[in-house]
């Protein structure tokens, strides 16, 4: 089912996405990816503040290509989700609302969705220069230094995804892919 | 000319002579064509799946993919925003004189100007631990062979890490045999399932050593998709595997569906009495390389 959404993620909003439904995201996400979490982690640890307020935000897991003149940002797909597994759990108890990357999840992860009421969104890999026709405004609002993998915020307008992991724990990549298995 | 151990060193005056600047120049080139448009055999293969995909979304998704190459190629943004570490396969004729500097570092140059003139991602750390990026892409993975003949040949292929990242390499016992290959090719498809960002090619090495079927795996991905082996039992694997694949019901995207992979393609080659090492190296459906001879 097609659905429009507006980022941040309100609790209603989140909890009413099932797994399955195709999502358009118009507003404002932030990415992150691995580098990012490592550092965030290591904030929280020292007892330090966020350079983003988790509350209710969407977290995309993206590093852009650079930004040719005239253009918000580069190719801009999803990265593996997987590899932020051991973060994402303690950033959604934080009110992290919604992701989206690429790829299965943890149990850990999935278990964050549920409690949290929370989601996690599949976008098209590999469609880089499509989806960055859905970022209207790119800034850099933290760790400059870390290059493509800073923190940004993004500007979107219908950006397209997927829902794959829902708040009553339905996960898309394995009823999907059962419906199509042919194997004896 | 003396050799520096005491005898003479003779010069042949028939070598053909390549300025380094032509290594450098042709891979800058390559890296940008490379990372904006696929090869016409991928081209192909993409536009047949979105036709034959069972699943509405999966459909929906190959068609993206079509958008999405579309644009790259007509506004010039790199197909995928992982611009990959770049491998290349440099074969260089025997009769051939490199001249002009140090071929590594003309490689490595050429690597440099592509991704900063082509607004490629610099996706490369310094070090596997410390984890500081290199800034300019570089280096690459260079893979040279001397081969005869007076001519240089040189394929770039970017490789994305998404991926990489699920490539496996199973030291098998002889007596496990055909079956055992198939199952362990198989087990590394369905592990990499949606993470890989299929539909997928998947390059596969059979024999030699443990450092040679990777090395072969990774080759194999430079086969255009659309031509299967020479040899009999080999084509047989790669069309069987190939249909077991997309019997998984993987899909584009991992969204689930009946195309899941594009193309097996395997390579072999002796190996010793007491082993069969099997490399399986996953390429997304961004399978890039760009070949040129000089």
């Amino acid at each position: 089912m097609d659905k429009y959404i507006s980022v941040p993620l309100s609790d209603e909003d989140a909890r009413s996405l099932r797994a399955g439904d195709y999502v358009y995201l118009t507003g404002t996400i932030y990415t992150a990816r691995d580098a990012a979490h490592k550092r965030m982690q290591e904030t929280l640890e020292a007892g330090g503040k966020l350079p983003v307020d988790m509350k209710n935000n969407v977290i995309y897991y993206m590093g852009p290509s650079p930004a040719r003149e005239g253009c918000p940002i580069g190719s801009a797909g999803p990265t593996t989700a997987s590899r932020m597994d051991k973060y994402a759990p303690g950033l959604l108890d934080l009110g992290l609302k919604g992701m989206i990357g690429k790829g299965k999840r943890s149990q850990a992860v999935k278990d964050a969705v549920v409690r949290n009421g929370a989601v996690y969104f599949a976008a098209v890999g590999g469609a880089g220069a499509l989806l960055s026709k859905a970022i209207v405004k790119s800034e850099v609002i933290a760790y400059d230094d870390l290059g493509t993998e800073a923190i940004r915020r993004l500007e979107v307008e219908n950006f397209p995804v997927i829902v794959v992991n829902d708040c009553q724990g339905n996960d898309l990549y394995e009823t999907a892919i059962r419906a199509y298995n042919r194997e004896g | 000319m003396p050799d520096g151990n005491g005898g003479e060193r003779k010069i042949f005056r028939n070598m053909r002579t390549i300025e380094v600047s032509e290594i450098t120049k042709n891979i800058k080139e390559m890296c940008i064509e490379a990372n904006h448009f696929l090869s016409e055999d991928m081209e192909k293969v993409l536009d047949r799946a979105a036709e034959q995909e069972e699943s509405p979304l999966g459909r929906q998704i190959l068609e993206q993919l079509q958008e999405n190459r579309k644009i790259a190629g007509e506004d010039m943004i790199p197909i995928c925003q992982d611009t990959g570490m770049v491998v290349i396969f440099l074969e260089a004729g025997q009769e051939v004189h490199f001249v002009g500097g140090d071929l590594e570092a003309a490689v490595n140059e050429g690597v440099l100007q592509g991704y900063q003139e082509g607004f490629l991602r610099k996706s490369v750390v310094k070090d596997p631990i410390q984890r500081e990026n290199t800034g300019d892409n570089t280096p690459a993975v260079l893979h040279c062979r001397i081969v005869p003949g007076d001519k240089v040949k040189i394929t770039v292929a970017p490789k994305g890490f998404g991926s990489e990242n699920m490539s496996r390499v199973f030291m098998l016992k002889p007596a496990d045999g055909i079956e055992g290959v198939k199952n362990a090719i198989l087990t590394a498809v369905k592990d990499a399932g949606p993470n890989a960002c299929p539909p997928m090619v998947v390059g596969v090495g059979i024999g030699g050593t443990f450092e040679k079927c990777a090395l072969m795996a990774k080759h194999a991905l430079t086969r255009p998709v659309d031509r299967r082996s020479e040899t009999p039992y080999v084509r047989e694997m790669e069309e069987e595997l190939l249909a077991k694949i997309n019997a998984s019901g993987i899909g584009p995207g991992g969204l689930g569906g009946s195309v899941t992979a594009l193309a097996v393609n395997i390579e072999t080659y002796p190996t010793h009495i007491a082993g069969l090492p099997v490399a399986v190296n996953i390429c997304c459906h961004v399978n890039r390389h760009s070949t040129r001879e000089l």
